[in-house]
């Protein structure tokens, strides 16, 4: 009983130690829209993320005025129209790497992982679950995935007559490196 | 019996850590998200659309198309709607201006543009002094400067006389200090001042000054209402013309503005919508018209 309880307290101590929480501020997230008409691409580089090395738990936070594109007035039209960014200034994740045990943050390697959890873009909030990449080197731990979403689950309105320019799926792109321990 | 306990108080202290652990991720994340909230505020943000084109009706709006963006602009002005069946309410005729304005920078636009209305030419630039924002820096209004000269290349009325090529130029320093109040709803002020060389009547004045006031609600994403009214104090201004007043639509799709509207003013260009409208809204003058502005985006923006 001795031991067992002993044991017990090495792991609950343990577990204090090697709370492991890596974090950044200026993660990537890209979005691309393959339509007939014309591609649309933007860039966010100041996405934030932490991630629990232990629990799994995965989290990203980006402010939506923080993507740009290429044409200023798609930006704007971006914000002002689909996004309603004034109104809905976040698009958030939370959830869970649900195999995280099974990678080994002390080893380098790329590491295959399902994420799933809530997605919350212009205001609603969606269950996900995408596949994804944690790849390990020097000890610091990059997140990769690409997944879909559709625009009409997250009550993002396209009007008819450019329907032929924007994707009803957007391909979502996610690349962080945790550059932060904590 | 005490053992026990032990164990217990042990199984609890390993199940708050799994709690604070999960808690930990979500305080971090708003810790972050303050940071970066707070980062926010001390940038500056400028206020952008304002208004959803670079013409409120006939004329400026505090707008600048961005670096690098050609906006092709044809614009018409339909007869009277006053003219009847026989004339198609005004369909019948019409007068056109083609145009392109170009982002030289975010804040300086330069124009360019024919109208058929006496075969007029006319060139302007569009200069932001002060823009709108929040944040570090504070700004109410925008403020813009924007100066046009005009070239009327209409054959003189009276060859027979002494006619100067000077007599063809007309100049317009307009200031608009504009302010967007809401998401849907954006006021301006125009003061104007126009420079003729030929007046039609000796006792007429070759400055005249004049107020505009202009202003947009949105009554969709995409829909807004617009109008515009230009003052003339009674004592100066050319002789019978009126104030023009104009009110329409904007409908935005994509890369394409359509503006429809109704106006008493047949020209385009600012000296003519200024200080010669003649067109008298009680008696039915009024000109039905449409601007449609095409972007493109040449120069790369990053």
């Amino acid at each position: 009983m001795k031991y067992f309880l002993s044991l017990l307290l090495a792991m609950s101590l343990a577990g204090t130690i090697s709370a492991q929480k890596v974090y950044t501020k200026n993660g990537t997230i890209t979005f691309f829209s393959k339509s007939p008409m014309e591609n649309i691409s933007a860039i966010n580089k100041q996405v934030m993320s932490v991630l629990n090395t232990e629990s799994g738990e995965l989290q990203f936070s980006l402010l939506v005025k923080g993507f740009h594109f290429e044409k200023a007035l798609m930006e704007e039209h971006f914000n002002e129209n689909y996004m309603e960014s004034d109104k809905f200034p976040k698009s958030t994740f939370k959830g869970m790497v649900s195999n995280v045990s099974s990678v080994d943050f002390k080893k380098d390697g790329e590491y295959a992982v399902s994420v799933s959890g809530d997605l919350t873009i212009h205001g609603v909030t969606h269950k996900v679950s995408v596949p994804g990449t944690l790849r390990v080197k020097n000890g610091i731990v990059t997140a990769v995935s690409t997944f879909k979403v559709k625009l009409a689950d997250y009550n993002i309105a396209v009007p008819k007559v450019v329907k032929d320019n924007i994707a009803e799926q957007i391909e979502i792109s996610v690349s962080c490196l945790f550059d932060q321990k904590m | 019996m005490r053992q026990p306990s032990i164990f217990i108080l042990l199984l609890l202290t390993l199940s708050v850590q799994t709690v604070t652990a999960q808690e930990d991720t979500t305080d971090l994340m708003s810790l972050l998200e303050q940071e970066v909230m707070s980062e926010e505020k001390n940038s500056t943000q400028y206020t952008t659309a304002t208004f959803k084109t670079t013409r409120l009706i006939n004329g400026h709006t505090v707008e600048n198309v961005g670096k690098g963006v050609l906006d092709v602009k044809i614009s018409h002005r339909f007869g009277k709607v006053n003219g009847g069946g026989y004339e198609l309410f005004g369909l019948d005729n019409a007068t056109m201006r083609m145009g392109a304005d170009y982002g030289i920078t975010n804040r300086l636009m330069v124009g360019i543009g024919r109208s058929t209305f006496e075969k007029t030419y006319d060139a302007f630039f569009k200069l932001k002094i002060l823009r709108q924002s929040t944040g570090k820096k504070k700004m109410p209004i925008t403020l813009s400067y924007v100066p046009t000269v005009a070239y009327k290349s209409l054959k003189f009325e009276d060859p027979d006389r002494q006619n100067y090529e000077t007599s063809r130029f007309y100049f317009t320093h307009q200031l608009i200090i504009g302010r967007k109040f809401s998401e849907g709803t954006s006021l301006q002020l125009m003061p104007t001042f126009t420079h003729r060389n030929l007046v039609k009547f000796g006792d007429e004045s070759n400055d005249l000054f004049a107020l505009g006031i202009g202003g947009r609600q949105k009554i969709s994403k995409r829909v807004s209402i617009n109008a515009e009214y230009y003052y003339q104090h009674p004592d100066y201004k050319l002789r019978g013309t009126t104030n023009s007043f104009s009110i329409g639509f904007d409908i935005e799709t994509g890369g394409h503005v359509f503006q429809l509207h109704f106006t008493n003013s047949q020209g385009m260009s600012e000296r003519t919508f200024v200080t010669e409208t003649t067109g008298l809204w009680e008696k039915g003058d009024i000109f039905f018209g449409f601007n449609i502005s095409r972007v493109f985006t040449i120069g790369k923006r990053r």
